[in-house]
């Protein structure tokens, strides 16, 4: 979230869009109703369903899955022709009058530099114009057709209202609807906030859908403020922590990245992530990544990380290609790989193409799940009927389970969506012979270091010189990974500026971020992280619920990265001469000397606004960009493109085969072809969970269970009608990849939508049922879902496919 | 289940004078309707509080689950969905006892100390001297009571007493995510209604208004309805779950079938008769009379229907 949960409150507009929050985040949504009760707030809910968070909504409309880009690309067309758009905050914190490059054209669906054979693009023309001075030029008139603005325009003209009804199915009084109470908040009296999750992240097109309601929230001046913001309601209590701590297949700590395999050299590895300011006095705040970088290799190699070996550069992995999820799952496939561990998670239910995956698990030699649960993964082996038809004879891969405590069992830390850090303490012995993974890892750690000193190796080193310095080097605490990651220093520490101040002795915990160096010095886990548990304790467990100002901040209730900050961007809530927009709602300003506020500002604190440095401190521009430059795989203006499994087999936006779905996404070989068509499947799908269940975990817990105890599909009447489907009857969900069994759920909540000159029904298919646990036995859903995902992140298209559905 | 922290009003088929020293403030449960979101965290904590653990059941075509007020499911989220002048509406509404301040299942019960009503308004179910004649299933005109086939014996929701009892909000209420449950006294649950309904009505809801019917003297949960005019919307929520006493007296009793059952079901009202004298007995006879009546009515309309 750029905000935080109880900031939902101070919004006067709530669009849940891509998301369902009353249904996953039930208890967060309480904001939202706080926002309705307290603040007059307009909760607006556009989805496929009608769901529960619409059964709370002032308004509701339809959509078609997958069409988000054009619904918001119509909302950005509709500010932009009705001219209702926060002037003054585009207009100084945005790309706006930025110059492009001549060479960047947009034509059929794809920008330029396409290359088909290879299904990406040379992004190029991709590019601002830059001025002899090196920064980038800019028509502060905004009347050159090279600027961004006019660029934006020209681009987003095409999404008519009637363009919408006809790719999204919205009636357009609805859609227009919606513009005009978004529009509502285009003043910097009212503001609005976007509550999504899942729906906008689970397309082959995800990270475009959430960057189109970035721009629309951008327009409205609603980014840095109060009430405002695009919030990424996550899914599970630490997957927020999971990315804060890198653990992606190509991310460091912090978003520090990991070399590819052509980065050799340590000077241009840190050169290409630590870029110039764009314009002049810009702070591009990623000038400091280098660090980061040297405190994060200290804090795991210790005194083996040294400015001769260019701080253990050697010892990190190269990347030779990208090994997302998708990506491992497809080279298991092709036997290319041996052993996998699983670590919390249950891969089988949660990666598309059920029969793939449980293929690619059958080659393997050994599979290692570390869970507390018996989990698909763990059974992929076993016959379960129809559910799991393997024959566990011709299945050579041993399986080892290594049961582990749950969160209730042991001490930590759980991030949650709003970046707060918050300490929890165990609450009950684990059972059995469950152990933490903590200890797990170590004891892993600790043989194959024996085993590489004793027998030697390829690279050892990385192995040999990790840093342990742990109480119990066979199972490190809790604590003592939490004060690693805030970071501590290595020598006594004097201010840069007064070298007669000691800041900090050597050996104590580090005050913050600012504090970290590049000379080795200092030593943190986790820069992002580094103000969590200072020389004063454990940040994380602080439970101060006074709120001083009145807005929910409680800047003394557990802690938030970056600094404590609350809202990300917040000098962007006050107008360029330092003056709280919303006086109402203040959040930083300029008290003629500094900046101060309820929030810890997102700011140079003593950059005074006449020297004009942007919010947007972390881009090298210093403003937002709505022209994305080279930062997005598929184009640097989000342009809707269909499903990959798409109910009218065409774009609407275009004439072009070649950019019918994303042109940019990628597909493994094989994949493609077993995606279905309309043709023989006819009906839009879509995944989703219930509020009953977490994932496939609550399917083991009695009282969920009776909550909802066996797997359904939901349809509309209208659909039920034509197959002679009552509700309460059995049926059979097919796509091209397999089948489910399930209950019919028929309902009013599904309409047919006419999109393109057809008719299109939705399916509706709940996720949380398998074949371990005490609920009904049922099918993995993602038995159904195709083998694809977002072309930035590579989440998979869950969201949007086809189906064909039969009485049984 | 017994329970000594709480003064009893009335109980069941008893003449014992109930107490009257201590002042105890009623107390409600307010359930908003219009901002509840179905979640369901109050069947999941009503089952944890309670030590309930219904079979695990199956889809029926709906998203209610268990299916039906149950022995070990005291309350239910029915879900219904209505269209009104071309709008859908999902209306979400937590089902259990309504606590009535004159409660038919009390008064319809026999044996003695069955059912009790405390003096801050709870009707609780004491099982262990319940002799399972189901004359409450029949006395409730919410429908809310139900037998169990393990122990013949009659449960519904306690309004958790026993948190009450110590100054607790019923397990429900503690867990409801969105604050759709509210708890306290009962004046002060008005007062937060007329503020709900104040607010929905200046969001085009015209009718939204209390569901705390007088046909039962008022119930100690009440309702905030987005279509307060129409709560058989809500899945068949009573409309008028009483009627005026002197219409059913006379209409009651000159009516044969209501005679027949007058004396099936009287006898726990002998009591009564003796110690109060005839106008409270009449009173109480009367309702049941009515209650009896209405039920089977009810029943042969349904037959009707099928």
């Amino acid at each position: 979230m750029t905000n935080h949960w109880v900031d939902i409150r101070n919004a006067d507009v709530v669009l849940v869009m891509g998301g369902n929050a009353a249904e996953a985040h039930p208890v967060g949504f309480k904001w939202a109703i706080e926002a309705k009760k307290q603040n007059k707030a307009q909760l607006v809910v556009v989805d496929p369903r009608f769901t529960r968070s619409a059964a709370v909504a002032d308004f509701y409309a339809p959509i078609r899955t997958g069409t988000d880009i054009a619904f918001l690309g119509g909302v950005i067309n509709y500010l932009l022709s009705k001219d209702q758009i926060h002037h003054e905050y585009v207009k100084a914190y945005t790309d706006f009058s930025f110059l492009v490059s001549p060479d960047y054209d947009f034509a059929d669906g794809l920008f330029s530099g396409y290359n088909a054979e290879k299904r990406s693009y040379d992004k190029s023309s991709w590019s601002y114009v830059r001025g002899e001075d090196g920064y980038v030029k800019t028509d502060p008139t905004l009347q050159d057709p090279r600027c961004v603005y006019q660029l934006l325009k020209q681009h987003y003209s095409r999404y008519t209202p009637e363009m919408v009804e006809r790719i999204c199915g919205t009636p357009q009084d609805a859609f227009l609807k919606v513009c005009a109470i978004m529009a509502s908040t285009a003043g910097p009296e009212r503001s609005m906030t976007i509550l999504y999750a899942l729906g906008w992240t689970q397309h082959s097109q995800g990270s475009q859908i959430i960057r189109t309601g970035a721009m629309v929230q951008l327009l409205l001046g609603n980014i840095g403020v109060a009430g405002g913001g695009v919030n990424a309601l996550r899914g599970h209590s630490n997957i927020q922590g999971l990315t804060d701590l890198g653990l992606m297949s190509n991310l460091l700590p912090g978003y520090l990245t990991l070399p590819g395999e052509k980065e050799t050299d340590y000077a241009e590895y840190i050169a290409k992530r630590a870029p110039k300011p764009m314009r002049p006095n810009q702070m591009s705040y990623w000038q400091n990544y280098e660090k980061f970088h040297v405190s994060l290799m200290k804090a795991w190699f210790g005194e083996a990380a040294t400015k001769e070996n260019n701080w253990a550069y050697d010892y990190l992995p190269k990347l030779d290609k990208a090994h997302d999820g998708l990506m491992v799952f497809d080279d298991m496939y092709q036997g290319k790989v041996n052993g996998y561990f699983c670590q919390g998670f249950n891969p089988l239910a949660s990666f598309p193409n059920k029969g793939k995956l449980g293929a690619a698990l059958a080659k393997l030699k050994y599979l290692v799940v570390m869970d507390p649960l018996a989990t698909e993964t763990s059974e992929f082996w076993r016959n379960f009927g129809e559910h799991n038809d393997v024959d566990p004879a011709k299945i050579g891969t041993t399986v080892f389970r290594l049961p582990t405590t749950c969160f209730a069992e042991e001490d930590g830390s759980l991030v949650n969506s709003s970046r707060w850090l918050q300490w929890h303490w165990q609450g009950a012995e684990p059972p059995g012979e469950a152990k933490t993974d903590a200890a797990i890892m170590a004891g892993l750690l600790l043989r194959l270091r024996a085993m590489y000193k004793e027998k030697g190796g390829a690279f050892p080193d990385a192995i040999l010189n990790l840093s342990w310095p742990y109480r119990d080097p066979h199972e490190p605490a809790p604590d003592e990974v939490a004060k690693e990651f805030n970071g501590r220093a290595l020598v006594d520490l004097y201010d840069p500026k007064d070298p007669t101040k000691l800041l900090r002795k050597a050996g104590e915990q580090l005050d913050g971020f600012a504090q970290l160096r590049d000379d080795g010095s200092t030593s943190c886990g986790c820069w992002i992280f580094s103000g969590s548990w200072t020389q004063a304790g454990n940040n994380m467990a602080r439970r101060d619920p006074s709120d001083p100002w009145g807005n929910g901040q409680t800047n003394n209730w557990a802690w938030a990265w970056p600094a404590n900050r609350r809202i990300l961007y917040n000098r962007a809530s006050a107008d360029p001469s330092g003056k709280p927009f919303n006086a109402k709602r203040k959040q930083v300003w300029w008290n003629g000397s500094a900046w101060v506020g309820s929030d810890v500002p997102d700011f140079k604190v003593d950059s005074n606004p006449a020297d004009g440095m942007g919010p947007f401190i972390m881009n090298p521009e210093g403003v937002a960009r709505f022209f994305a430059i080279d930062k997005m795989a598929e184009g640097p203006f989000p342009e809707h493109y269909e499903p990959f499994e798409t109910p009218i087999g065409v774009n609407p936006m275009n004439g072009n085969p070649q950019a019918v779905s994303n042109p940019a996404a990628r597909v493994f070989k094989g994949d493609m072809e077993v995606f279905g068509t309309a043709k023989d499947f006819p009906y839009a799908a879509t995944t989703y969970r219930l509020t009953e269940h977490f994932h496939y975990w609550t399917k083991h817990v009695r009282i969920n269970a009776v909550l909802q105890p066996e797997q359904f599909v939901e349809i509309g009447e209208e659909l039920a009608r034509e197959k002679g489907i009552a509700s309460g009857d059995k049926v059979k969900v097919r796509s091209n990849r397999g089948y489910i069994k399930a209950v019919a759920v028929v309902t009013k909540r599904i309409k047919a939508l006419n999109v393109n000159g057809q008719k299109v029904h939705h399916v509706g298919i709940p996720i949380h049922w398998g074949f371990t646990g005490v609920a009904r036995i049922g099918f993995l859903s993602n038995t159904l879902t195709p083998f694809v995902g977002d072309a930035n992140s590579q989440t998979p298209e869950f969201k949007s496919f086809l189906v064909n559905i039969e009485k049984l | 289940m017994a329970l000594q922290s709480l003064d009893i009003k009335q109980r069941s088929a008893t003449t014992t004078p109930s107490t009257q020293v201590r002042q105890t403030t009623e107390v409600a449960k307010l359930i908003d309707v219009s901002t509840c979101i179905g979640c369901k965290a109050c069947q999941s904590a009503c089952m944890e509080w309670n030590d309930l653990r219904p079979e695990v059941g199956s889809c029926s075509g709906v998203h209610d689950n268990p299916t039906d007020l149950g022995p070990e499911a005291w309350t239910v989220m029915r879900f219904s969905e209505v269209e009104l002048d071309g709008r859908l509406e999902w209306l979400i509404r937590k089902d259990g006892c309504m606590h009535c301040s004159d409660p038919g299942c009390l008064k319809a019960c026999p044996a003695p100390g069955a059912i009790i009503q405390y003096s801050n308004g709870i009707v609780d179910f004491h099982q262990e001297n319940c002799i399972g004649c189901g004359y409450c299933v029949t006395g409730c005109p919410f429908n809310i009571p139900r037998l169990s086939a393990k122990d013949s014996k009659a449960y519904k929701c306690s309004l958790c007493s026993d948190r009450v009892a110590v100054n607790q909000a019923p397990a429900c209420a503690k867990v409801c995510p969105t604050g759709a449950i509210q708890f306290g006294a009962k004046e002060d649950m008005k007062d937060y209604a007329e503020q709900r309904i104040a607010d929905l009505r200046e969001r085009g809801f015209a009718k939204a208004g209390l569901y705390d019917p007088p046909g039962v003297g008022g119930t100690h949960v009440m309702y905030v309805l987005q279509h307060a005019d129409q709560p058989g919307l809500y899945h068949g929520l009573a409309e008028d779950p009483s009627i005026s006493p002197l219409v059913s007296l006379w209409k009651g009793v000159a009516k044969p079938l209501a005679t027949a059952v007058l004396a099936a079901v009287s006898l726990g009202s002998l009591f009564h008769y003796v110690t109060k004298g005839p106008n409270e007995v009449a009173k109480d006879i009367e309702d049941e009379i009515e209650r009896e009546e209405r039920a089977a009515r009810e029943r042969e309309e349904k037959e009707g229907a099928k």
